[in-house]
């Protein structure tokens, strides 16, 4: 063997040997440096006789570009190395928990009513607030509920004097919103409601959501179709059986209550819907021509409807609370459970 | 209404189910509550009859009974019954019997003398409530016949939820004509005739009031016996529909309210001083009635008096001195009309609550009277005995409700139900409901029965004929409509942004009650006038709450005392106060936190929140407004908070809000075991939002330089931020306060800020010239203003 031969092997065993990045730029130094042995190998090229330059220097650069090629992939191997020890040192238990702000949520009462207000406000419904501190006439004398009405002693009114009180309904914002505008009107009012009785299943505040809708040609048809649609929707169920039982109202004529089959037993019956297989879940009617009287709008030429919902109760209906009392103590246990 | 469905079917009888009788009603608008049946369990119980009664050997209040069941084995029955009597026929459970799931009958030994099953009273067989001893069976009722055959208890009870409008429903003549009328099935109205006078008698009728008293019919029956006894169907009707028997009178006047829906009164003639008036109360005017409570009427309320004073409150309730007693022989029935408006809130205004104030309220047919009185005098008659008198009527037609004829356009009723019924569908539901119609071309002239005094216009007619028609049977069409696009203001944040905000800050929403506890409210919030609720519900919810912060600190101690230690809870809705008398309704929005800052970690200790925490809540909240520099946090005290960690939130000069540490002393008033933080903002002060506005961004580099000044303590950070706003002047993009400093190296009493510059230009790269003029400038400005000095 060569010492040309000797030397390619000394130099590929050195590179092969080189255990990081610094040693084998040292082994570069050594035999491809200005003083390295291959180079100098290369200036020693002059003490040959002219015929064998050639050759020996083609072996030369051979061996140069040999080692070179050795070094750069020995390089990149233990660059490879240094970053996969680098990514192992680095490697963190993902499953541990991550930091910071917990996340809060909103009341179930909240997301039943915004639910409700998503339904209705893509048909062209206003969202409208009216004050809860009412007077005697919105709440009551401009709906047909005069003083000493049978429908006055059930709802149970908290009063501050003779002529103010808590709404009992959300229906006096009917009143105001048709006060201040003329048909058409579409407009939905959620709110707080109060009435003084409180037991298992009352209590003395909830919400009601009220819809109006006036116009030209608008029927009991019109609001039949609504309310189904409505009640399909809001529970997510396109087969939900609805019926409408006629019921009273001093405002609305004709008036109706609005039974789903019951959404926890199908309408097999259960304690829920008292085994009768149907909820109550809405009220319902023709405005009634004499609050349109009372409001000024033409009893000829507009027709319209109201409805009114209890928030709670859809909410229980959706989410499966059974106490009403639920909502308002505000245990995180409960509140939590729909964030 | 509650009532027997076998008087009913006496009335009328459709070829349905009890299940689709039900149904039937509660579609027509009478829902039906409850449905159960007239007794339970009394299968096996039998007509006994006792033939002899002997003393017990060893027990004085037992004896020894026989008792046949019509055959020719007695049974032994031992029974402590005071009044059992041979010859008595009484309710009998033999051995085997079931009273109840658990009271089965045994044969037995008591005191050593076996007892082959039980003699029974009312109570034990749920039939009533009196408990003195057995119950007594009519003498011709035949021994071992089945109880349950013998009082028609193979029925059930109807019980329906009447809507105010239906007072017609109110007694079963009125349901039977319902029924006929969703049924097609013939009403067999009971034979009413007039009874013959036998006596003379009459009382002199006086009616002063005659608008609240249209109609007074009256009438004198002499000779009455009061212990007669109440039939047993009698008292089972009663029963059944949840009236105790109260002896013969009362129970007939009871029966006709039951049964026609008229409700009519009973006075002892013999205690009544002279003729009967119809006045309303006079000032002061007391009245002792049937409940024994003594009241003192008002003069709004309309009494029956005799020349003396007052002896009931028309359509309410009689008073118990004019009332039949023991020994009364000569009543003067009663049956008036009253307007309902007469009566309306008579009855709650004295706290009661009759079923004839219920049916005057309602309405009572006009009509109605004169058939009512007959038919209770026929029932007396024939079961207590008696010569009755003339009837007096005292009628002021004029006041008495007229029947006008209402026009009813098909067209209408196309319009208002959205369907056309044919003219012989409509024809046909009117005349059915007992209207009398006259066509004129495509539309009708109708006239309503007096008992249905609710239709008053036409849509009352609608209503009945979809009513009747079937809502189910009636179209259902989603509404066509123009496709209007709906105004969407952008520069507006809604609650809804508020909340949602919140919500991803790790609040979690909750929703308190509006009326507080006062004695809490006047810790938390005295310096507002509350309005206080004229009826509420409890003492601690007795006024309409000034701040949300009183229902949310409740909420914390609630969960605190659960082991709920981290709380971040907020709520928005309306606070309440009087303005001078005025009552304002502001909607604001308030959030409460305590516990630790970040939610418990493995990696770090999270410190317990503080001031600047809730605060940055609450700079997130201004920040909607895309103008958070228009509002400013100014140090000021607050009743419910820590004196020195509390601040007025104002846009410019308004107070908006406010923030701060719950006052220790509140806290443990209140009985929060960790320090809380509060904040309440008006939502008007954020809902105004900005529209956001393009500004173009600078290409060129921005070069930060941190200063740091030594300034007096009690010198607000705000201000300086300001002073050095003002005087870096328009290359100052940002500014950041990135430490505080007191102690070592600087003087007590002063402390030191360091404040981050971030200085950029729109047109080139800064110099250091320039940086140093800007940094000069505030330098100057700082120490000239504040007596700032740059720290070491």
């Amino acid at each position: 063997m060569s010492s040309l031969d000797e030397l390619e092997q000394q130099a590929l065993q050195a590179v092969a040997d080189s255990a990081d990045a610094a040693a084998l730029d040292e082994v570069r130094v050594r035999y491809l440096g200005k003083k390295g042995l291959l180079t100098q190998q290369l200036k020693q090229l002059g003490a040959l006789p002219a015929e064998e330059r050639p050759a020996a220097g083609q072996e030369i650069n051979r061996i140069k570009q040999q080692v070179q090629a050795a070094i750069e992939s020995r390089g990149e191997t233990l660059q490879k190395a240094a970053l996969d020890a680098q990514l192992a040192r680095e490697t963190i238990d993902v499953t541990l928990p991550g930091r910071g702000q917990s996340q809060g949520g909103l009341h179930p009462v909240t997301l039943t009513l915004r639910r409700i207000e998503e339904l209705f406000r893509p048909l062209g419904f206003s969202v409208e607030e009216g004050p809860e501190i009412e007077d005697d006439h919105h709440n009551f004398g401009a709906l047909n509920i005069p003083d000493h009405h049978p429908a006055r002693a059930m709802h149970d009114t908290f009063y501050f004097d003779a002529h103010t009180l808590l709404r009992t309904h959300t229906s006096p914002v009917q009143v105001r919103v048709m006060e201040e505008r003329q048909p058409p009107l579409r407009i939905i009012a959620p709110g707080r409601v109060y009435r003084c009785d409180s037991d298992l299943t009352h209590t003395p505040m909830f919400h009601q959501v009220e819809g109006l809708l006036v116009d030209e040609h608008v029927s009991f048809a019109n609001l039949k179709g609504l309310i189904d649609e409505f009640l399909r929707a809001f529970f997510e169920r396109d087969d939900l059986a609805v019926r409408f039982r006629p019921s009273y109202f001093p405002f609305t004529e004709p008036s109706a209550e609005v039974d789903i089959q019951c959404v926890m037993c199908s309408g097999d019956g259960c304690r829920v819907c008292s085994q009768s297989g149907w909820l109550e879940v809405l009220g319902c009617g023709m405005v009634h021509p004499k609050v349109f009287e009372q409001v000024g709008i033409d009893n000829e030429r507009y027709t319209g409807f109201a409805f009114g919902m209890g928030v709670e109760r859809l909410a229980m209906l959706r989410y499966g609370v059974n106490d009403l009392r639920l909502f308002f103590e505000n245990d995180l246990a409960f509140l939590e459970q729909f964030n | 209404m509650k009532f027997s469905e076998k008087w009913l079917r006496e009335w009328v009888d459709p070829p349905v189910s009890t299940e689709e009788l039900v149904e039937q009603l509660t579609m027509a608008g009478l829902e039906v509550d409850s449905v159960e049946p007239a007794a339970a369990g009394l299968e096996a119980l039998l007509v006994g009859e006792v033939l002899s009664v002997d003393k017990h050997p060893d027990a004085d209040k037992l004896r020894v009974c026989q008792v046949s069941i019509g055959d020719d084995n007695p049974l032994q029955i031992v029974c402590g019954a005071p009044n059992v009597e041979a010859g008595g026929k009484y309710p009998l459970a033999p051995v085997g019997a079931r009273l109840s799931p658990d009271i089965r009958i045994k044969k037995s030994k008591l005191r050593g003398v076996e007892s082959h099953g039980m003699l029974c009273s009312a109570t034990e067989l749920g039939l009533g409530d009196d408990q003195s001893g057995l119950m007594n069976l009519p003498a011709d009722a035949p021994a071992g016949q089945s109880i349950q055959a013998l009082l028609g208890l193979d029925d059930t009870v109807i019980e329906i939820d009447l809507t105010p409008n239906r007072g017609d429903c109110l007694g079963i003549e009125g349901i039977a004509r319902e029924v006929g009328t969703l049924l097609r099935t013939p009403v067999n109205a009971i034979e009413i005739n007039p009874v013959g006078h036998s006596v003379d008698d009459i009382l002199d009728i006086d009616v002063q009031a005659p608008q609240a008293c249209p109609q007074y019919l009256g009438r004198v029956i002499r000779g009455i016996d009061v212990s007669a006894a109440t039939p047993l169907w009698m008292q089972e009707r009663l029963r059944r529909s949840g009236l105790r028997s109260l002896g013969i009178v009362v129970d007939i006047i009871n029966y006709v309210m039951l049964e026609l829906g008229q409700p009519m009164h009973a006075f002892d003639l013999a205690r009544l001083a002279s003729g009967i008036q119809v006045r309303f109360a006079r000032e002061g005017e007391q009245l002792t009635l049937l409940d024994e409570r003594e009241i003192t009427l008002d003069t709004e309320t309309l009494v029956i008096a005799d020349h003396e004073k007052a002896l009931a409150i028309a359509g309410v309730m009689g008073g118990i001195d004019s009332g039949i007693q023991d020994d009364t022989r000569d009543v003067f029935l009663e049956c008036a009309f009253f307007p309902p408006q007469i009566i309306a809130g008579r009855a709650r205004t004295y706290g009661m609550h009759t079923d004839s104030a219920y049916r005057f309220e309602r309405g009572v047919d006009p009509d109605l009277q004169l058939r009512a009185v007959e038919r209770a005098t026929t029932l007396l008659l024939e079961n207590a005995g008696g010569q009755a008198g003339p009837v007096t009527a005292v009628s002021h037609v004029e006041h008495l409700p007229q029947s006008v004829p209402i026009t009813l356009r098909s067209g209408r009723i196309q319009k208002v139900l959205g369907m056309s019924p044919s003219a012989e569908e409509v024809t046909d539901i009117l005349t059915r409901l007992g209207m009398s119609l006259e066509a004129q071309g495509d539309d009708w002239q109708v006239r309503s029965p007096t008992y249905r005094f609710d239709i008053e216009l036409e849509a009352d007619l609608i209503e009945e004929i979809g009513r009747v028609y079937g809502y189910n049977r009636l179209p259902s069409v989603i509404l066509q409509g123009a496709l209007d696009v709906q105004p969407l203001v952008e520069s507006e944040n809604s609650i809804d942004v508020v909340c949602n905000a919140l919500a991803s800050r790790g609040y979690q929403e909750a929703v308190t009650y509006s009326f507080v506890d006062p004695a809490q409210q006047a810790r938390i919030n005295p310096a507002m006038t509350p309005v206080p609720l004229a009826n509420p519900i409890s003492s601690e919810m007795a006024e309409m709450r000034t701040s949300l912060w009183t229902g949310l600190l409740n909420a914390v101690q609630y969960n605190l005392n659960r082991q709920k230690t981290r709380l971040r809870f907020f709520e928005h809705g309306l606070r309440f106060y009087s303005d001078g008398g005025a009552i304002r309704q502001d909607t604001m929005v308030a959030g409460v936190v305590t516990g630790t800052r970040w939610p418990e970690h493995w990696d770090s200790k999270a410190g317990p929140v503080d001031f600047y925490d809730l605060k940055s809540d609450v700079d997130a909240l201004l920040a909607l407004t895309g103008d958070a520099g228009a509002f400013a946090f100014v140090a000021a005290g607050h009743p419910a908070l820590h004196p020195g960690q509390s601040a007025r939130i104002q846009r410019g000069e308004d107070l908006v809000g406010w923030i701060g540490r719950v006052h220790p002393q509140l806290a443990s008033q209140l009985d929060l075991s960790a320090d809380s933080f509060v904040f309440e903002l008006e939502f008007a002060a954020i809902q105004a939002g900005r529209l956001a506005a393009f500004r173009s961004i600078s290409r060129f580099p921005s070069i930060r330089r941190d200063l740091a000044v030594v300034v007096d303590e009690t010198l607000g950070v705000a201000e300086l931020q300001a002073g050095i706003e003002a005087a870096a002047g328009e290359l100052l993009q940002e500014l950041l306060i990135f430490d505080v400093y007191r102690g070592k190296g600087i003087e007590t009493g002063r402390k030191s800020i360091a404040f981050g510059l971030i200085l950029q230009d729109y047109s080139r790269t800064l110099t250091e010239k320039d940086i140093e003029a800007v940094v000069a400038q505030v330098t100057d400005q700082l120490g000239e203003k504040f007596g700032a000095t740059l720290r070491d």
